[in-house]
């Protein structure tokens, strides 16, 4: 049997906006992904290194404070210093289309914005995931 | 699709409602006269023929002097009272220039680390004169010692402010999550500043205590109005504890709900509302004082419920929002603006959103006839099924041991976290239509109205101002009222008298609530999913 993917839900910064990361995160969970969430308030620092102590597939930001364009530079910088880029980096919250795309070019998976179904979130990992076995 | 009738609380529905739904019902028991026990009707004799609701619109960007502007463009187009948004690092009492604000600077709202930026935001606008509702919990001892010597300066007594801090610090445990302290230092602190008020600054409004946090973060009707009256008991008992005269502070308690999308069981919420919190301050708790009686609450039409998509939709459901919120009875409302899943709102969009209430108040007829609605059989049914669902919470959380110990529990968190799975679940599902997002799309849809930016150029010019007032004040004065502070902070006498020498000092909020923080330690969650 595949082994499960594991995926990191986090929330950088002050935000305390923590419905949706956390109705993603049991929506993923009932999917069959095996899910951890970090909970409030958390430096880039902690969720990159809850993200290679737990020996995740990927890191989910949800972020509606608006610092994303800081917050999300931050965890890809901090990925890369510790030689952990291949833990795929997507997110989700209040996103400006222009800001997405400044996202997009540096990398940064999929930002998934309000109105989004689970199912959308959970048909992108899959694909991701099935890209990387081939 | 098979279509199940129920309110979004579950409450399932009849085809039509008849006497027979409401046997028992006795006018005077259940309604009474408007203005009189109770309160089901309303709060007031005369209602809005006698004084309309306050228009307060929450407001705040970037830096006090950004939205200084801004007020002054509201009051110019005719809002009635002020209500400050603070940004992230001013929520959690940390300074402009604090490692974890980093990206946060006036971007959610404004940055407010002293007196001297409370200073700028009111300049030119005489304290005296407006009343102003400010939404801040942990660091709210602090952030109302900046307004009251704030209005020192202004020549404006203590005694002639009216206003609102939010201080309803049970709710940001239970979902807003912006907290400082532990439940038991906290919730002295709030004893104190009730104390303090009822003392010095009788016409404020000492805590908002608000359901609207607990609505916005998933929860159903029942559940934002029984965890928001539980609160507001275990306030009231914490008043009795110290050896407060209950009509010493429950005069100065008010409320704010949320304004959802189900029409009539929100308006069914707000009656009902009145009606507990009457009948239990005046058997429970022995207030004797009408005044103590009195469920005056804010109203914010549903934030939750705006879309990203076709954002000019959210003109119309803030419309409808605000209606049942004035059909509710609510002493003031704020309206969303459109563009607000966006950002905070440009002119324009704040402006339609002044102009629905405007509408609301000068155009429709609506205020003319207090609670309109009593008497249908299908509203009295909502608001008696309401108040019989809110007594059920009552009981479970009496069960756990009271409000405190079930958000140590985590209690009231998962039966949110649990009501935004399932409203999540049915939106999937299309058991609920969402217009624009799940039903009635637009394909390629491009957004065209404008969006505010907030130039990064403000997190610059607050960590400046920040180095500058740090060079300037008398550093002396600054370390002697922090000692003081942490002194008093570890006795028993109330906290406030310290904290405004702090203020007067030009402490920073971070130095403030740092020093709190040695004494009381910070709050940590478990988080639940």
């Amino acid at each position: 049997m595949a082994k499960k993917i594991r995926i990191l839900i986090a929330k950088p910064g002050l935000d305390g906006h923590d419905r949706g990361a956390k109705v993603v995160a049991r929506g993923l969970r009932d999917a069959g992904f095996e899910v951890i969430y970090t909970g409030l308030h958390q430096t880039p620092e902690m969720i990159v290194r809850t993200a290679i102590q737990e020996d995740v597939d990927a890191i989910g930001l949800s972020i509606l404070s608006g610092a994303h364009m800081t917050l999300f530079s931050e965890v890809r910088r901090l990925l890369k210093e510790n030689n952990a880029e291949e833990i795929h980096l997507f997110g989700g919250g209040i996103i400006p289309d222009e800001d997405k795309e400044k996202l997009y070019q540096m990398g940064i998976g999929k930002l998934f914005g309000p109105g989004t179904a689970i199912a959308e979130i959970v048909d992108y990992l899959n694909q991701i995931f099935k890209a990387k076995e081939k | 699709m098979e279509k199940e009738f129920e309110t979004i609380s579950g409450i399932p529905l009849k085809l039509f409602y008849t006497p027979e739904d409401l046997k028992d019902f006795v006018y005077e028991e259940k309604l009474g006269t408007p203005g009189e026990y109770p309160f089901t009707r309303g709060i007031r004799h005369t209602m809005y023929r006698g004084r309309l609701w306050t228009m307060r619109q929450f407001s705040g960007f970037g830096t006090a002097k950004d939205t200084n502007k801004r007020y002054k463009f509201l009051l110019a187009h005719g809002e009635t009272g002020l209500s400050v948004a603070f940004d992230f690092p001013t929520l959690y009492g940390r300074d402009s220039d604090d490692p974890l604000s980093k990206g946060e600077v006036g971007v959610c709202g404004v940055a407010i680390s002293s007196l001297a930026d409370m200073e700028t935001l009111f300049e030119g606008i005489p304290l005296d004169k407006v009343s102003t509702s400010m939404t801040i919990n942990g660091p709210a001892a602090v952030l109302w010692a900046f307004y009251i010597v704030t209005a020192e300066k202004q020549g404006v007594k203590p005694d002639q402010l009216r206003g609102t801090i939010q201080n309803d610090i049970l709710k940001e445990y239970i979902a807003q999550k912006s907290w400082l302290f532990p439940p038991e230092p906290s919730l002295r602190i709030i004893t104190d500043i009730m104390e303090f008020g009822s003392k010095y600054v009788p016409k404020w409004n000492t805590i908002s205590i608000s359901g609207y946090h607990i609505r916005e973060a998933g929860s159903t009707a029942v559940q934002e109005l029984a965890f928001t009256l539980m609160d507001g008991f275990t306030y009231v008992e914490e008043g009795i504890k110290r050896g407060l005269d209950v009509d010493s502070f429950a005069p100065r308690l008010s409320f704010f709900f949320d304004s959802h999308l189900d029409f009539f069981e929100e308006i069914a919420k707000f009656r009902a509302a009145r009606r507990i919190w009457a009948r239990e301050m005046k058997n429970t708790y022995q207030a004797k004082k009408k005044e103590s009686l009195l469920l005056r609450f804010h109203t914010q039409t549903a934030g939750c419920t705006l879309t990203a998509q076709q954002p000019e939709n959210n003109i119309v459901r803030t419309a409808f929002q605000a209606l049942q919120a004035v059909l509710g009875g609510t002493q003031s409302l704020h309206t969303n603006s459109m563009d607000e899943t966006w950002a905070l709102p440009t002119e324009k969009a704040v402006l339609i959103a002044l102009r629905t209430q405007q509408l609301l108040a000068y155009e429709t007829g609506v205020p003319n006839v207090i609670d309109p609605l009593a008497g249908s059989y299908y509203v009295e049914y909502l608001t008696n099924r309401l108040e019989e669902e809110a007594y059920k919470y009552f009981a479970k959380i009496r069960e756990l041991g009271g409000m405190v110990k079930a958000i140590e529990m985590g209690y009231p968190q998962k039966e949110i976290a649990e009501a935004a799975y399932r409203y999540q679940k049915a939106v999937e599902e299309k058991k609920k239509f969402i217009i624009g997002v799940n039903e009635f799309t637009l394909t390629d849809e491009k957004l065209e109205i404008p969006i505010l930016k907030i130039d990064p150029r403000v997190e610059e010019e607050q960590r400046e101002r920040l180095v500058d007032l740090r060079k300037k004040r008398d550093n002396n004065q600054v370390s002697k009222t922090l000692k003081e502070l942490k002194g008093i902070a570890q006795s028993k006498e109330n906290i406030m008298p310290p904290i405004l020498e702090c203020v007067r000092a030009y402490c920073t909020l971070g130095e403030i609530c740092g020093t709190l923080k040695e004494v009381f330690g910070e709050y940590r969650e478990t988080p639940i999913f």
